[in-house]
Protein backbone atom coordinates (compact mmCIF):
# COMPACT_ATOMS: atom_id res chain seq x y z
CA UNK A 1 0.00 0.00 0.00
CA UNK A 2 2.80 2.18 1.13
CA UNK A 3 5.02 1.63 -1.54
CA UNK A 4 2.50 2.32 -3.96
CA UNK A 5 1.76 5.64 -3.01
CA UNK A 6 5.58 5.46 -3.23
CA UNK A 7 5.67 4.84 -7.02
CA UNK A 8 2.56 7.44 -7.34
CA UNK A 9 4.37 10.31 -5.81
CA UNK A 10 7.82 9.36 -7.68
CA UNK A 11 5.45 8.96 -11.18
CA UNK A 12 4.08 12.38 -10.49
CA UNK A 13 7.29 14.37 -9.75
CA UNK A 14 9.68 13.01 -12.67
CA UNK A 15 6.78 13.44 -14.83
CA UNK A 16 6.46 17.24 -13.78
CA UNK A 17 10.25 17.50 -14.29
CA UNK A 18 10.54 15.81 -17.44
CA UNK A 19 7.50 17.84 -18.86
CA UNK A 20 9.18 20.90 -17.36
CA UNK A 21 12.22 20.33 -19.26
CA UNK A 22 10.25 19.57 -22.11
CA UNK A 23 8.19 22.37 -22.68
CA UNK A 24 10.76 25.18 -21.12
CA UNK A 25 14.39 24.11 -21.48
CA UNK A 26 14.45 21.71 -24.47
CA UNK A 27 14.43 23.66 -27.66
CA UNK A 28 11.71 23.36 -30.76
CA UNK A 29 11.74 21.04 -33.00
CA UNK A 30 12.58 22.80 -36.82
CA UNK A 31 10.14 21.28 -38.83
CA UNK A 32 6.83 20.60 -36.53
CA UNK A 33 7.71 23.88 -33.86
CA UNK A 34 6.30 23.23 -30.68
CA UNK A 35 3.76 20.68 -31.66
CA UNK A 36 6.60 18.43 -31.63
CA UNK A 37 6.92 18.83 -27.73
CA UNK A 38 3.50 16.68 -27.27
CA UNK A 39 6.05 13.51 -27.86
CA UNK A 40 7.65 14.12 -24.29
CA UNK A 41 4.27 12.68 -22.98
CA UNK A 42 3.04 10.53 -26.05
CA UNK A 43 6.10 8.38 -26.34
CA UNK A 44 6.35 7.76 -23.04
CA UNK A 45 2.81 6.75 -23.15
CA UNK A 46 3.30 4.15 -26.12
CA UNK A 47 6.24 2.01 -24.60
CA UNK A 48 4.16 1.99 -20.88
CA UNK A 49 0.94 0.55 -22.57
CA UNK A 50 3.26 -1.80 -23.95
CA UNK A 51 4.02 -2.65 -20.82
CA UNK A 52 0.59 -3.05 -19.61
CA UNK A 53 -0.75 -5.18 -22.07
CA UNK A 54 2.38 -7.54 -21.88
CA UNK A 55 1.13 -7.55 -17.83
CA UNK A 56 -2.10 -8.17 -18.48
CA UNK A 57 -1.26 -11.17 -21.05
CA UNK A 58 1.09 -12.42 -18.47
CA UNK A 59 -1.13 -12.82 -15.78
CA UNK A 60 -4.00 -13.84 -18.14
CA UNK A 61 -1.31 -16.65 -18.65
CA UNK A 62 -0.91 -17.02 -14.93
CA UNK A 63 -4.22 -16.93 -14.12
CA UNK A 64 -4.94 -20.33 -16.62
CA UNK A 65 -2.11 -22.17 -15.14
CA UNK A 66 -2.64 -21.46 -11.06
CA UNK A 67 -6.17 -20.49 -11.03
CA UNK A 68 -5.33 -18.59 -8.50
CA UNK A 69 -7.02 -15.52 -7.96
CA UNK A 70 -4.25 -13.16 -7.34
CA UNK A 71 -3.60 -13.40 -10.91
CA UNK A 72 -7.31 -12.34 -11.54
CA UNK A 73 -6.55 -9.41 -9.58
CA UNK A 74 -3.76 -8.21 -11.19
CA UNK A 75 -5.28 -9.12 -14.48
CA UNK A 76 -7.98 -6.90 -13.91
CA UNK A 77 -6.01 -3.98 -12.97
CA UNK A 78 -3.41 -4.34 -16.06
CA UNK A 79 -6.30 -4.39 -18.30
CA UNK A 80 -7.74 -1.11 -17.13
CA UNK A 81 -4.69 0.53 -16.82
CA UNK A 82 -3.55 -0.49 -20.44
CA UNK A 83 -7.06 0.70 -21.32
CA UNK A 84 -6.02 3.86 -19.67
CA UNK A 85 -2.85 4.23 -21.75
CA UNK A 86 -4.85 2.80 -24.81
CA UNK A 87 -7.34 5.61 -24.65
CA UNK A 88 -4.50 8.71 -23.45
CA UNK A 89 -2.02 6.78 -26.88
CA UNK A 90 -5.36 7.70 -28.88
CA UNK A 91 -6.07 11.30 -27.41
CA UNK A 92 -2.18 12.03 -28.06
CA UNK A 93 -2.06 11.27 -31.28
CA UNK A 94 -4.89 12.60 -32.52
CA UNK A 95 -4.07 15.74 -31.37
CA UNK A 96 -0.57 15.61 -32.38
CA UNK A 97 -1.87 14.72 -36.04
CA UNK A 98 -4.31 17.86 -36.46
CA UNK A 99 -1.45 20.51 -37.02
CA UNK A 100 0.99 17.88 -38.54
CA UNK A 101 -1.05 15.69 -41.08
CA UNK A 102 -4.24 17.99 -41.06
CA UNK A 103 -6.24 15.00 -40.02
CA UNK A 104 -7.69 14.01 -36.83
CA UNK A 105 -6.83 10.32 -37.54
CA UNK A 106 -4.82 8.55 -39.92
CA UNK A 107 -5.02 4.97 -40.72
CA UNK A 108 -1.40 4.21 -39.24
CA UNK A 109 -0.83 0.58 -38.03
CA UNK A 110 0.50 1.31 -34.95
CA UNK A 111 -2.48 4.07 -34.14
CA UNK A 112 -4.91 1.81 -35.90
CA UNK A 113 -3.73 -1.56 -33.47
CA UNK A 114 -3.72 0.91 -30.36
CA UNK A 115 -7.24 1.91 -30.99
CA UNK A 116 -8.58 -2.14 -31.92
CA UNK A 117 -6.76 -3.01 -28.84
CA UNK A 118 -8.99 -0.32 -27.27
CA UNK A 119 -12.03 -1.41 -27.95
CA UNK A 120 -11.21 -5.06 -27.02
CA UNK A 121 -10.10 -4.45 -23.63
CA UNK A 122 -13.45 -2.38 -23.21
CA UNK A 123 -15.17 -5.24 -24.45
CA UNK A 124 -13.40 -7.40 -22.16
CA UNK A 125 -14.03 -5.07 -19.17
CA UNK A 126 -17.80 -5.23 -20.27
CA UNK A 127 -17.99 -8.52 -20.18
CA UNK A 128 -16.59 -8.48 -16.31
CA UNK A 129 -19.06 -6.54 -15.51
CA UNK A 130 -21.84 -9.11 -16.83
CA UNK A 131 -20.53 -12.14 -15.05
CA UNK A 132 -21.85 -12.78 -11.70
CA UNK A 133 -19.59 -16.07 -10.67
CA UNK A 134 -16.07 -14.62 -9.41
CA UNK A 135 -14.49 -17.71 -11.17
CA UNK A 136 -15.85 -17.77 -14.56
CA UNK A 137 -15.23 -13.89 -14.19
CA UNK A 138 -11.74 -14.93 -13.96
CA UNK A 139 -11.47 -17.34 -16.46
CA UNK A 140 -13.08 -15.88 -19.25
CA UNK A 141 -11.51 -12.62 -18.72
CA UNK A 142 -7.85 -14.27 -18.66
CA UNK A 143 -9.46 -16.43 -22.34
CA UNK A 144 -10.31 -13.15 -24.18
CA UNK A 145 -7.25 -11.11 -23.02
CA UNK A 146 -5.07 -13.94 -24.36
CA UNK A 147 -7.20 -14.00 -27.91
CA UNK A 148 -7.05 -10.50 -28.14
CA UNK A 149 -3.10 -9.96 -27.28
CA UNK A 150 -2.72 -12.25 -29.79
CA UNK A 151 -4.60 -10.73 -32.19
CA UNK A 152 -2.21 -7.10 -31.41
CA UNK A 153 0.71 -8.19 -33.84
CA UNK A 154 -1.58 -9.74 -36.48
CA UNK A 155 -3.46 -6.32 -36.84
CA UNK A 156 -0.18 -4.56 -36.63
CA UNK A 157 1.13 -6.53 -39.37
CA UNK A 158 -2.43 -6.70 -41.66
CA UNK A 159 -2.81 -2.49 -41.47
CA UNK A 160 0.84 -2.32 -41.95
CA UNK A 161 0.03 -3.85 -45.42
CA UNK A 162 -3.29 -2.43 -46.30
CA UNK A 163 -1.44 1.03 -45.66
CA UNK A 164 1.85 0.96 -46.70
CA UNK A 165 1.76 4.69 -45.79
CA UNK A 166 3.01 5.51 -42.83
CA UNK A 167 5.91 7.13 -40.97
CA UNK A 168 8.99 5.78 -39.59
CA UNK A 169 9.66 5.11 -35.83
CA UNK A 170 12.86 7.11 -34.44
CA UNK A 171 15.63 5.23 -33.05
CA UNK A 172 17.80 6.64 -30.64
CA UNK A 173 20.15 7.93 -33.44
CA UNK A 174 17.74 10.21 -35.01
CA UNK A 175 16.65 11.75 -32.17
CA UNK A 176 19.42 14.58 -31.07
CA UNK A 177 20.66 14.36 -27.27
CA UNK A 178 18.60 17.52 -26.40
CA UNK A 179 15.72 15.50 -26.68
CA UNK A 180 16.52 13.21 -24.56
CA UNK A 181 16.38 14.05 -20.93
CA UNK A 182 12.60 15.21 -20.80
CA UNK A 183 11.51 12.15 -22.41
CA UNK A 184 13.44 9.82 -21.03
CA UNK A 185 12.12 11.13 -17.42
CA UNK A 186 8.83 10.75 -18.67
CA UNK A 187 9.23 7.40 -19.72
CA UNK A 188 10.00 6.87 -15.82
CA UNK A 189 7.61 8.94 -14.27
CA UNK A 190 4.57 7.12 -16.35
CA UNK A 191 6.44 3.66 -15.46
CA UNK A 192 5.97 4.63 -11.89
CA UNK A 193 3.02 6.18 -11.97
CA UNK A 194 1.62 3.14 -14.29
CA UNK A 195 2.68 0.66 -11.17
CA UNK A 196 1.52 2.55 -8.63
CA UNK A 197 -2.20 2.28 -10.02
CA UNK A 198 -1.84 -1.03 -11.05
CA UNK A 199 -0.58 -1.73 -7.66
CA UNK A 200 -3.69 0.37 -5.99
CA UNK A 201 -6.15 -1.47 -8.72
CA UNK A 202 -5.36 -4.81 -7.83
CA UNK A 203 -5.57 -4.30 -3.97
CA UNK A 204 -8.80 -2.96 -4.74
CA UNK A 205 -9.59 -5.84 -6.61
CA UNK A 206 -8.47 -8.29 -3.99
CA UNK A 207 -10.77 -6.36 -1.75
CA UNK A 208 -14.11 -6.63 -4.11
CA UNK A 209 -13.27 -10.11 -4.53
CA UNK A 210 -13.05 -11.29 -0.68
CA UNK A 211 -16.42 -8.79 -0.10
CA UNK A 212 -17.50 -11.31 -2.64
CA UNK A 213 -16.66 -14.55 -2.05
CA UNK A 214 -17.36 -13.95 2.00
CA UNK A 215 -19.93 -16.22 3.84
CA UNK A 216 -23.38 -13.98 5.35
CA UNK A 217 -22.61 -12.53 8.32
CA UNK A 218 -23.93 -14.87 11.19
CA UNK A 219 -26.74 -13.09 13.30
CA UNK A 220 -27.54 -13.92 16.51
CA UNK A 221 -30.89 -15.43 16.03
CA UNK A 222 -29.18 -17.46 12.79
CA UNK A 223 -29.98 -20.95 14.71
CA UNK A 224 -33.50 -20.13 15.98
CA UNK A 225 -34.51 -18.99 12.59
CA UNK A 226 -33.57 -22.63 10.74
CA UNK B 1 -16.81 -37.61 -31.20
CA UNK B 2 -16.03 -34.81 -33.49
CA UNK B 3 -18.45 -36.34 -36.07
CA UNK B 4 -21.01 -37.46 -33.45
CA UNK B 5 -20.72 -33.88 -32.26
CA UNK B 6 -20.73 -32.29 -35.97
CA UNK B 7 -23.92 -34.03 -36.91
CA UNK B 8 -25.75 -33.13 -33.95
CA UNK B 9 -25.30 -29.57 -35.30
CA UNK B 10 -25.98 -30.47 -38.68
CA UNK B 11 -29.23 -31.73 -37.82
CA UNK B 12 -30.18 -28.52 -35.47
CA UNK B 13 -29.39 -26.32 -38.08
CA UNK B 14 -31.52 -28.19 -41.14
CA UNK B 15 -34.11 -28.26 -38.51
CA UNK B 16 -34.41 -24.43 -37.90
CA UNK B 17 -33.86 -23.41 -41.46
CA UNK B 18 -36.10 -20.91 -41.12
CA UNK B 19 -33.50 -19.61 -38.56
CA UNK B 20 -31.27 -19.05 -41.59
CA UNK B 21 -33.80 -17.48 -44.26
CA UNK B 22 -34.37 -15.06 -41.50
CA UNK B 23 -30.59 -14.09 -41.33
CA UNK B 24 -30.27 -14.51 -45.08
CA UNK B 25 -33.12 -11.57 -45.54
CA UNK B 26 -30.99 -9.32 -42.69
CA UNK B 27 -27.60 -9.53 -44.84
CA UNK B 28 -29.63 -8.57 -47.62
CA UNK B 29 -31.57 -5.91 -46.33
CA UNK B 30 -28.19 -4.30 -44.77
CA UNK B 31 -26.92 -4.60 -48.05
CA UNK B 32 -29.66 -2.43 -49.35
CA UNK B 33 -29.34 0.00 -46.84
CA UNK B 34 -25.68 0.45 -47.19
CA UNK B 35 -26.06 1.59 -50.58
CA UNK B 36 -28.56 4.74 -49.30
CA UNK B 37 -25.78 5.76 -47.00
CA UNK B 38 -23.57 6.08 -50.04
CA UNK B 39 -26.15 7.44 -52.56
CA UNK B 40 -27.42 5.83 -56.38
CA UNK B 41 -23.71 6.30 -57.70
CA UNK B 42 -23.25 3.15 -59.43
CA UNK B 43 -19.07 3.46 -60.14
CA UNK B 44 -18.74 4.24 -55.86
CA UNK B 45 -21.14 1.73 -55.13
CA UNK B 46 -18.92 -0.95 -57.16
CA UNK B 47 -15.98 0.06 -55.69
CA UNK B 48 -17.11 -0.26 -52.00
CA UNK B 49 -19.33 -3.50 -52.81
CA UNK B 50 -16.67 -5.91 -51.20
CA UNK B 51 -16.44 -4.37 -48.19
CA UNK B 52 -20.66 -3.91 -47.97
CA UNK B 53 -20.52 -7.60 -48.45
CA UNK B 54 -18.43 -8.60 -45.44
CA UNK B 55 -19.98 -5.96 -43.36
CA UNK B 56 -23.22 -7.25 -44.21
CA UNK B 57 -21.83 -10.97 -43.67
CA UNK B 58 -19.97 -9.77 -40.27
CA UNK B 59 -23.05 -8.19 -39.16
CA UNK B 60 -25.39 -11.29 -40.11
CA UNK B 61 -22.62 -13.54 -38.36
CA UNK B 62 -23.82 -12.15 -34.53
CA UNK B 63 -27.00 -13.58 -35.09
CA UNK B 64 -25.75 -16.99 -36.58
CA UNK B 65 -23.58 -17.33 -33.63
CA UNK B 66 -25.31 -16.20 -30.50
CA UNK B 67 -28.36 -18.24 -32.23
CA UNK B 68 -26.07 -21.56 -32.07
CA UNK B 69 -25.53 -21.47 -28.49
CA UNK B 70 -29.28 -20.35 -27.55
CA UNK B 71 -30.38 -23.75 -28.08
CA UNK B 72 -27.68 -25.19 -25.68
CA UNK B 73 -28.56 -22.85 -22.91
CA UNK B 74 -32.21 -23.87 -22.28
CA UNK B 75 -32.86 -27.04 -20.26
CA UNK B 76 -29.30 -26.81 -19.55
CA UNK B 77 -27.97 -28.54 -22.65
CA UNK B 78 -24.32 -27.52 -22.65
CA UNK B 79 -24.57 -29.19 -18.76
CA UNK B 80 -25.73 -32.49 -20.09
CA UNK B 81 -23.13 -32.47 -23.03
CA UNK B 82 -20.31 -31.60 -21.09
CA UNK B 83 -21.40 -34.47 -18.51
CA UNK B 84 -20.49 -37.30 -21.90
CA UNK B 85 -17.49 -39.01 -21.46
CA UNK B 86 -15.97 -36.40 -24.54
CA UNK B 87 -13.80 -34.28 -25.05
CA UNK B 88 -14.96 -30.47 -24.71
CA UNK B 89 -13.09 -29.66 -27.94
CA UNK B 90 -14.74 -31.88 -30.00
CA UNK B 91 -18.01 -30.07 -29.60
CA UNK B 92 -16.44 -26.38 -30.18
CA UNK B 93 -15.06 -27.74 -33.49
CA UNK B 94 -18.28 -29.20 -34.31
CA UNK B 95 -20.17 -26.11 -33.54
CA UNK B 96 -17.36 -24.06 -34.64
CA UNK B 97 -17.38 -26.61 -38.14
CA UNK B 98 -21.20 -25.78 -38.60
CA UNK B 99 -21.33 -22.17 -38.13
CA UNK B 100 -18.35 -21.90 -40.37
CA UNK B 101 -20.43 -24.02 -43.21
CA UNK B 102 -23.72 -21.86 -42.26
CA UNK B 103 -21.89 -18.60 -42.43
CA UNK B 104 -20.28 -19.68 -46.08
CA UNK B 105 -23.86 -20.77 -47.27
CA UNK B 106 -24.58 -17.02 -46.02
CA UNK B 107 -21.82 -15.39 -47.82
CA UNK B 108 -22.43 -17.37 -51.17
CA UNK B 109 -26.02 -16.48 -50.88
CA UNK B 110 -25.35 -12.78 -50.33
CA UNK B 111 -23.17 -12.66 -53.28
CA UNK B 112 -25.76 -12.84 -56.05
CA UNK B 113 -27.75 -10.11 -54.25
CA UNK B 114 -24.49 -8.11 -54.38
CA UNK B 115 -23.79 -8.33 -57.83
CA UNK B 116 -27.62 -7.07 -58.28
CA UNK B 117 -27.38 -4.21 -56.42
CA UNK B 118 -23.94 -3.37 -57.14
CA UNK B 119 -23.03 -4.28 -60.43
CA UNK B 120 -20.06 -6.14 -59.15
CA UNK B 121 -20.06 -9.58 -60.89
CA UNK B 122 -16.77 -11.55 -61.53
CA UNK B 123 -15.83 -14.67 -63.40
CA UNK B 124 -13.58 -16.20 -60.72
CA UNK B 125 -16.12 -17.64 -58.66
CA UNK B 126 -13.83 -20.44 -57.54
CA UNK B 127 -11.36 -17.88 -55.84
CA UNK B 128 -14.37 -15.56 -54.62
CA UNK B 129 -15.68 -19.10 -52.73
CA UNK B 130 -12.49 -19.56 -51.17
CA UNK B 131 -12.41 -15.97 -49.92
CA UNK B 132 -15.87 -16.73 -48.54
CA UNK B 133 -14.72 -19.74 -47.00
CA UNK B 134 -11.67 -18.66 -45.40
CA UNK B 135 -12.97 -15.39 -44.07
CA UNK B 136 -16.03 -17.21 -42.47
CA UNK B 137 -13.59 -19.47 -41.03
CA UNK B 138 -11.83 -16.37 -39.74
CA UNK B 139 -15.48 -15.39 -38.13
CA UNK B 140 -16.60 -18.40 -36.89
CA UNK B 141 -13.72 -19.83 -34.56
CA UNK B 142 -13.08 -16.91 -32.57
CA UNK B 143 -17.10 -16.14 -33.25
CA UNK B 144 -18.40 -19.45 -31.31
CA UNK B 145 -15.72 -19.52 -28.77
CA UNK B 146 -17.10 -15.95 -27.47
CA UNK B 147 -21.08 -16.74 -28.61
CA UNK B 148 -20.24 -19.64 -25.57
CA UNK B 149 -19.19 -17.13 -23.09
CA UNK B 150 -22.05 -14.82 -23.95
CA UNK B 151 -24.88 -17.48 -24.26
CA UNK B 152 -24.33 -17.46 -20.44
CA UNK B 153 -24.65 -13.78 -19.33
CA UNK B 154 -27.10 -11.28 -19.49
CA UNK B 155 -26.40 -8.98 -22.27
CA UNK B 156 -25.67 -11.13 -24.29
CA UNK B 157 -26.56 -9.11 -28.03
CA UNK B 158 -24.34 -6.20 -26.66
CA UNK B 159 -21.82 -8.06 -25.89
CA UNK B 160 -21.17 -10.54 -28.62
CA UNK B 161 -20.50 -7.87 -31.34
CA UNK B 162 -18.35 -5.79 -28.72
CA UNK B 163 -16.07 -8.61 -27.99
CA UNK B 164 -15.89 -9.99 -31.28
CA UNK B 165 -15.73 -7.04 -33.92
CA UNK B 166 -12.38 -5.48 -32.64
CA UNK B 167 -11.05 -9.00 -32.46
CA UNK B 168 -11.51 -9.99 -36.54
CA UNK B 169 -10.00 -6.63 -37.90
CA UNK B 170 -7.17 -8.59 -39.43
CA UNK B 171 -9.82 -11.58 -40.97
CA UNK B 172 -12.46 -8.33 -42.24
CA UNK B 173 -9.36 -6.86 -43.48
CA UNK B 174 -7.90 -9.15 -45.51
CA UNK B 175 -11.10 -10.70 -46.77
CA UNK B 176 -12.42 -7.40 -48.18
CA UNK B 177 -9.08 -6.71 -49.81
CA UNK B 178 -9.33 -10.05 -51.27
CA UNK B 179 -12.47 -9.71 -52.72
CA UNK B 180 -12.51 -6.13 -54.16
CA UNK B 181 -9.17 -7.33 -55.63
CA UNK B 182 -10.98 -10.21 -57.24
CA UNK B 183 -14.38 -7.89 -58.50
CA UNK B 184 -12.30 -5.07 -59.49
CA UNK B 185 -8.95 -6.39 -61.32
CA UNK B 186 -5.78 -7.70 -59.89
CA UNK B 187 -3.06 -6.57 -61.75
CA UNK B 188 -0.03 -7.12 -59.28
CA UNK B 189 -1.34 -10.59 -58.19
CA UNK B 190 -1.63 -8.86 -54.38
CA UNK B 191 -4.96 -11.19 -53.78
CA UNK B 192 -2.75 -14.21 -53.00
CA UNK B 193 -1.12 -12.78 -50.03
CA UNK B 194 -4.45 -11.49 -48.49
CA UNK B 195 -6.02 -15.22 -49.23
CA UNK B 196 -2.57 -16.12 -47.56
CA UNK B 197 -3.22 -13.70 -44.33
CA UNK B 198 -6.62 -14.93 -43.94
CA UNK B 199 -5.22 -18.48 -44.26
CA UNK B 200 -2.86 -17.75 -41.24
CA UNK B 201 -5.61 -16.07 -39.13
CA UNK B 202 -7.91 -19.04 -39.32
CA UNK B 203 -4.94 -21.21 -38.32
CA UNK B 204 -3.91 -19.23 -35.34
CA UNK B 205 -7.07 -18.92 -34.08
CA UNK B 206 -8.89 -22.13 -35.14
CA UNK B 207 -5.96 -24.01 -33.37
CA UNK B 208 -5.79 -21.54 -30.15
CA UNK B 209 -9.76 -20.89 -29.74
CA UNK B 210 -10.31 -25.22 -29.62
CA UNK B 211 -6.91 -25.03 -26.44
CA UNK B 212 -8.98 -22.39 -24.82
CA UNK B 213 -12.68 -23.54 -25.07
CA UNK B 214 -12.13 -26.57 -22.53
CA UNK B 215 -12.02 -23.37 -19.94
CA UNK B 216 -14.45 -21.64 -21.04
CA UNK B 217 -17.07 -24.48 -20.45
CA UNK B 218 -15.74 -25.85 -17.37
CA UNK B 219 -17.96 -25.68 -14.51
Amino acid sequence: MKTAWIFVVLGVAFLVAGSYLGLFVAPAEEYMGNVQRIMYVHVPTAWNWMLAVLYAFGAAIAFLFTANAKWDARLEAGLEVSTLLAFLLCCQGSIWAKPTWGVWWDWDPRLTSVAVLLFASIGIIALRGFVDDPHRRAVWSAVATIIASVDLPIVYYSVKWWNSLHQQQSSPQTVSSQFHLPLRLNAFGVLFLMIGFIMLRTRVANMNRARETALPPMTEHAGEIA
Amino acid sequence: MLIASLRKELLLQWRTRSQFMAVFVFGAATLLLFSFGVGPNAEMLRTFSSGFLWLGLLMSSTLTLSESFHGEMENRALEGLLLLPSDPRALYYGKAIANWLQLTLLGCALVPVMVVLYDAGTTQLLKLLLIIALGAAGLSAPGTLYAAMTAQVRAKQTLLPLLLFPLIVPALLASVKATSLVILGDPMQQSRSWIALLGAFDLIYWSLCGLLYGRVVEE
